[in-house]
C-alpha cells in the first residue's frame, strides 16, 4: 500500500498509529494522536479517564472508524473492520471487563470461532493439548477443562492472555489488567509479560497504577483531552512528571495533607461472624470519629464481605455492632441507611449506578425517604437542589441533571455515587475500592473529600487493594486474612512488607 | 383521529438542520410512527368513511379499558418483570362482577336470590380478588425468585382454572353471564353530552387512572423505586430500596387495575364468559413495548403506554373497518411488535 516506500526507516516500530483523529458529534475525541510501539517492549498508555485511551484503542480494532490518520503494522498500513480481523492479523486485547462465555470450558473460550476439527467434529484432544502447551509456555497451571465461570478474576485473565498468545499476537493491548489482582498475581502477570516481551511481542499497557508502570513499562505515552502529550522512555521520567503530564497541572502530592484528627470511639464491631461461610469470622474492631480506617488484604480475604455485613447486605450469625454506645441491628441496607451508614460498592457498574437512568435520579435515590412530603408526593424542588449540590460539591462534569449517567466518565460516575451517599448524611461511610478505575485527578478529589468528611467527625472505612492509597490516606489499617483480622496497625508505623506478611497470616 | 395525531406530534421532534443523516436519524427514531401513519393512510384511502366521530369515539372507548390494563402491566415491565396472567385475571374480574350485577328481573341469574347491589361493591370486590392473585405473583417473583415469565405463566393457567370452575356451575352451566344491571352497563357504556359531543364515561375513567398512575410513577417514592429496581436491582438494594416490598406493591397495583379493567370490560360488552380477556396480556404488553418500555427494565413512560395502546386500537379497529381478515390482522399486529422492538434495539446498539 501507500506507505511501503517508507518501510525501512520505520521498521524499528511494530505498530505505529499516526495522527489519528476521531470526532463524535460535538466532541473531538482524538486530535492527531501518535502511538508507536517497539517490538518486544511494553508501552504504557496513560491519561485520565476521558483522555481518549479507549477511543484510540477502539480505532485500532476497527470498533470505531478513525476520521484521519494511519495505522501501520509491521510497515504495512492496515484498516481493521472488526476486532476479529485485528485478531487474525495479530492484534489482540485483554479487556478490563472480560468478555468470556462463563458457562463453557477454558479451552472452548480460547478456541472459540476456530475450533480444531477432525472431519465434521471438534477435535477435543488437539484443543486440550494445544491449550496445555500455551499454559506451559506461560507457566500457568490450570486445567483447560475447567469452566470459566468457576475461575477467579485473575485466572480468567490468564485465560484471556493465553487466548491472545494462541492467535500468535504481535500486539497485545492490556486494559487495566491488574485492577482486581493481588500482589502475587500481579507478579505472575508481570512474569508472563516479560516472557511475551522476550518473544518480540509489543504490549500496550493501559493502567492508572504508577508503581506498575515504572516496574513493567519501557516507554510511556501520555494523553490528555484527546491529545497526544508526550512519549518518553520510562527511565527518563519520574512518576510525578507522568502525573503532571496527565493532569496538566502541578500535582506535587498524590495525597492531600492529612488534616483529620480521630476523636472518641463511635463504632464498635464485636465478634462479627457471617452465616454463610466461608466469609468473615469473629471480626472485632473499633472506629473513631473523624478516623479513616483502611482495610487491606488479598483477594478472598473477605474485605467486601466485612463491610457488606456491617451494612446489613449479608446475613450475620453472631456478633454485635454499637454505634455511639447504642446497640444497633442493621438487618438490611434500608435499616443501615436509617442508622447512618452508607456504602459505596466495589462494582460500580453492577451495584452502583443505574445506567439507564439520569444523573439526577442516580444522585437522589438513596435519600428518597427525605423527599416524601406529607401528601405522599416527592419534593421536586429539594431533589433538584440536592442534585445540584452533588454536582457542584463533587465537581461532577455533566451537562445537566437529565444526562444519562452512562455517558459520564468512570470518575464522574463515582463522584455521583459518593455524592448520593453524602446526601443521606451518614455517620459511618463504608467505601469499597472507591478509586478503582478512576484517574489520578479524580482520585485526589475523592481523597480530599474523605478527609473533609473525617474533619466533620464522620467515621470512614475504606477497603482498598492499592497499598500506597492505604498508606497515604488511612489513619490505621485493618489487615484481613482469610476472613479473620490479622492485625490492626497504625499507618505511621507500618510498611508494605509488614502488611503483606499479615495478609497471609491465616492462609 | 385528530387527537392521535397530536400525540404523535408531541413525540416527534423536529430535526435540526435537514442534512441527509439528520433526516435518516429522525426517520429511524420515529420509524414505528411512520409505519403506523402509512397503515392509517391505507385504511383511510380504502375507506374514507373511517374518519368519523363515531369511529373516533368507538376507538377511544375500546382503548380505555386497554389503557387501564396496560398501565398495570407497564409498571411491572418497568420493574423488569412481566405478567402473562393479565388476560385471565381480567376474565376472572369480568365474570365475577357480571355474576354479581345481573338485572333483578333477568331469568337466568347465577345467584337468583342475590339482592340488588350498588355497583361499586362488586367492582371493589373483584379488584381485591385480582389484587390478591397479583400479590401472589409478586410474592413468587420477589420471595421465591421465580422468573416473572414462568411465575405469571403458571398464574395465567391457575386463574383460568379458577374462573372456569366458578363460571361453569349449575344451574345454568357454562352460559355467558348476561342480563347485566342497566346501572352497571350504563356505568361503562354511557357518556357525557358536552355541546353535542358525547364523551364516553370510559374515557373519563381511563384518563383518571392515567393521571393517578402518572403521578405515582413521576411524583412519588414508589415510582422512583420501581425504576430503580428495574434499572439495577443490586444497586437498588444497596441504596436501601426494599425490593421485595416494592415488587409486591407493583404487582398488586397491577392486579387492582386488571380488576377494574375486567369489570369495565364486562359492562362495556354487556356480558362475560370464562374466555373474556383471553390474550389481552399480549395486547397490553405489546402496547407497552411499542410505547417505548424496555424489557430490560428501568425505561418507560405513562405517555408511551397510552400512545402504544391507542396505536394498536386504531390499527385493529381500522383494519376491521376496511374488512381485513382477522387472521391477517394477527399477522400485521405481530409484525408491528417485532418491528417496534427491532427498531428500538437498533437505537440502543447505535448509542453504544
Amino acid at each position: 500500500m501507500a506507505s511501503i516506500g517508507i518501510n525501512d526507516i520505520r521498521s524499528k516500530y511494530l505498530l505505529e498509529m499516526l495522527d489519528i483523529s476521531k470526532e463524535f458529534p460535538g466532541v473531538k475525541a482524538l486530535d492527531k494522536v501518535n502511538l508507536k510501539v517497539r517490538r518486544g517492549s511494553v508501552h504504557a498508555l496513560m491519561g485520565e479517564n476521558g483522555a481518549g485511551k479507549s477511543t484510540l484503542m477502539k480505532c485500532l480494532f476497527g470498533i470505531y472508524h478513525k476520521d484521519e490518520g494511519k495505522i501501520i503494522l509491521e510497515g504495512k498500513e492496515v484498516n481493521f473492520e472488526s476486532s476479529r480481523q485485528a485478531l487474525d492479523s495479530g492484534v489482540s486485547m485483554v479487556h478490563q471487563e472480560l468478555n468470556q462465555v462463563q458457562t463453557t470450558r477454558i479451552m472452548d473460550n480460547i478456541w472459540l470461532g476456530r475450533f480444531p476439527k477432525r472431519g465434521p467434529f471438534i477435535d477435543e484432544e488437539k484443543m486440550y493439548n494445544d491449550t496445555l502447551k500455551i499454559f506451559k509456555e506461560l507457566d500457568i497451571s490450570l486445567d483447560p477443562r475447567k469452566k470459566v465461570g468457576d475461575l477467579p478474576v485473575s485466572e480468567s485473565q490468564m485465560v484471556e492472555i493465553s487466548k491472545a498468545v494462541s492467535y500468535n499476537s504481535k500486539i497485545i493491548v492490556m486494559d487495566e489488567p491488574t485492577s482486581s489482582l493481588t500482589e502475587k498475581e500481579v507478579s505472575h502477570l508481570f512474569k508472563i509479560i516479560r516472557e511475551l516481551k522476550s518473544r518480540g511481542v509489543g504490549i500496550i499497557y493501559i493502567s492508572h497504577k504508577m508503581e506498575e508502570i515504572s516496574n513493567i513499562a519501557d516507554e510511556v505515552t501520555v494523553m490528555r483531552d484527546g491529545k497526544w502529550i508526550a512519549t518518553r522512555a520510562i527511565r527518563h521520567i519520574t512518576t510525578d512528571e507522568i502525573i503532571n503530564l496527565m493532569v496538566g497541572r502541578d500535582l506535587t502530592h498524590r495525597f492531600p495533607p492529612k488534616t483529620n484528627v480521630p476523636g472518641k470511639v463511635m463504632l464498635e464491631v464485636n465478634n462479627l461472624t457471617a452465616t454463610y461461610q466461608p466469609s468473615i469470622k469473629d471480626v472485632s474492631f473499633q472506629l473513631r470519629k473523624g478516623e479513616i480506617l483502611g482495610v487491606a488484604g488479598l483477594v478472598g480475604a473477605k474485605r467486601t464481605e466485612l463491610i457488606e455485613s456491617i451494612f446489613g447486605a449479608r446475613h450475620i450469625s453472631s456478633g454485635s455492632i454499637y454505634l455511639n454506645g447504642e446497640k444497633i441491628h442493621n438487618k438490611n441496607p434500608h435499616a443501615a441507611i436509617k442508622n447512618g451508614f452508607a456504602l459505596v460498592t466495589e462494582e460500580r457498574r453492577a451495584t452502583g449506578i443505574f445506567s439507564v437512568l439520569d444523573v439526577g435520579f442516580n444522585a437522589i435515590i438513596a435519600n428518597i425517604d427525605k423527599y416524601v412530603k406529607r401528601t405522599g408526593l416527592l419534593d421536586e424542588k429539594q431533589m433538584a437542589e440536592d442534585t445540584n449540590w452533588v454536582i457542584e460539591s463533587m465537581r461532577v462534569k455533566t451537562p445537566s441533571h437529565k444526562t444519562s449517567i452512562n455517558s459520564l466518565s468512570g470518575g464522574n460516575q463515582q463522584k455521583v455515587i459518593v455524592g448520593r451517599w453524602l446526601l443521606t448524611e451518614p455517620e459511618v461511610l463504608l467505601l469499597d475500592e472507591p478509586t478503582r478505575g478512576i484517574d489520578v485527578g479524580a482520585k485526589y478529589e475523592i481523597y480530599q473529600l474523605m478527609l473533609h468528611l473525617a474533619n466533620r467527625g464522620k467515621g470512614i472505612i475504606m477497603v482498598s487493594s492499592e497499598m500506597p492509597e492505604l498508606l497515604g490516606i488511612a489513619d490505621r489499617i485493618l489487615v484481613m486474612s482469610n476472613g479473620r483480622i490479622a492485625g490492626i496497625v497504625d499507618t505511621k508505623k507500618i510498611n508494605q512488607e509488614e502488611i503483606l506478611r499479615l495478609s497471609s497470616k491465616y492462609l | 383521529m385528530y387527537k392521535l395525531k397530536e400525540g404523535i406530534d408531541a413525540k416527534v421532534k423536529a430535526p435540526k438542520g435537514l442534512t441527509k443523516k439528520a433526516v435518516l436519524d429522525w426517520m429511524m427514531n420515529n420509524a414505528i410512527f411512520l409505519v403506523l401513519i402509512g397503515l392509517l393512510m391505507i385504511i383511510i384511502s380504502v375507506s374514507p368513511d373511517f374518519v368519523s366521530i363515531r369511529n373516533f369515539r368507538n376507538i377511544l372507548s375500546q382503548a380505555s379499558t386497554r389503557v387501564i390494563m396496560a398501565l398495570g402491566v407497564g409498571g411491572i415491565i418497568v420493574a423488569k418483570g412481566t405478567d402473562l396472567s393479565l388476560g385471565r385475571q381480567v376474565g376472572l374480574a369480568a365474570v365475577i362482577s357480571a355474576s354479581l350485577l345481573q338485572s333483578p328481573t333477568y331469568a337466568y341469574k347465577m345467584y337468583p336470590d342475590l339482592p340488588h347491589l350498588p355497583i361499586f361493591i362488586p367492582i371493589l370486590l373483584v379488584m381485591l380478588v385480582t389484587g390478591f392473585f397479583s400479590l401472589i405473583n409478586g410474592f413468587v417473583v420477589s420471595k421465591l425468585k421465580v422468573d416473572p415469565f414462568i411465575a405469571t405463566l403458571g398464574m395465567m393457567v391457575i386463574v383460568y382454572g379458577v374462573n372456569s370452575t366458578y363460571f361453569d356451575r349449575p344451574p345454568y352451566g357454562a352460559q355467558p353471564i348476561g342480563g347485566l344491571d342497566p346501572n352497571f352497563t350504563h356505568f361503562a357504556q354511557g357518556s357525557f353530552d358536552i355541546a353535542g359531543f358525547k364523551i364516553p364515561f370510559l374515557v373519563i375513567y381511563a384518563a383518571a387512572v392515567t393521571l393517578v398512575i402518572w403521578t405515582l410513577w413521576n411524583k412519588t417514592k414508589f415510582g422512583k423505586n420501581i425504576f430503580a429496581i428495574g434499572g439495577n436491582q443490586e444497586a437498588a438494594v444497596v441504596s436501601g430500596v426494599n425490593v421485595t416490598k416494592y415488587l409486591l406493591m407493583v404487582y398488586t397495583l397491577a392486579g387492582f387495575l386488571y380488576g377494574l379493567g375486567g369489570a369495565l370490560e364486562a359492562a362495556r360488552i354487556g356480558s362475560a364468559t370464562n374466555n373474556t380477556g383471553n390474550m389481552y396480556e399480549l395486547d397490553a404488553i405489546s402496547a407497552c413495548i411499542v410505547g417505548g418500555l424496555s424489557f430490560s427494565g428501568g425505561i418507560g413512560s405513562v405517555a408511551g403506554i397510552v400512545t402504544g395502546v391507542l396505536i394498536f386500537q386504531v390499527i385493529a379497529y381500522g383494519l376491521s373497518f376496511i374488512g381485513v381478515n382477522p387472521y391477517l390482522q394477527f399477522i400485521i399486529k405481530g409484525l408491528i411488535i417485532i418491528t417496534a422492538v427491532a427498531i428500538d434495539s437498533r437505537k440502543y446498539v447505535k448509542r453504544k
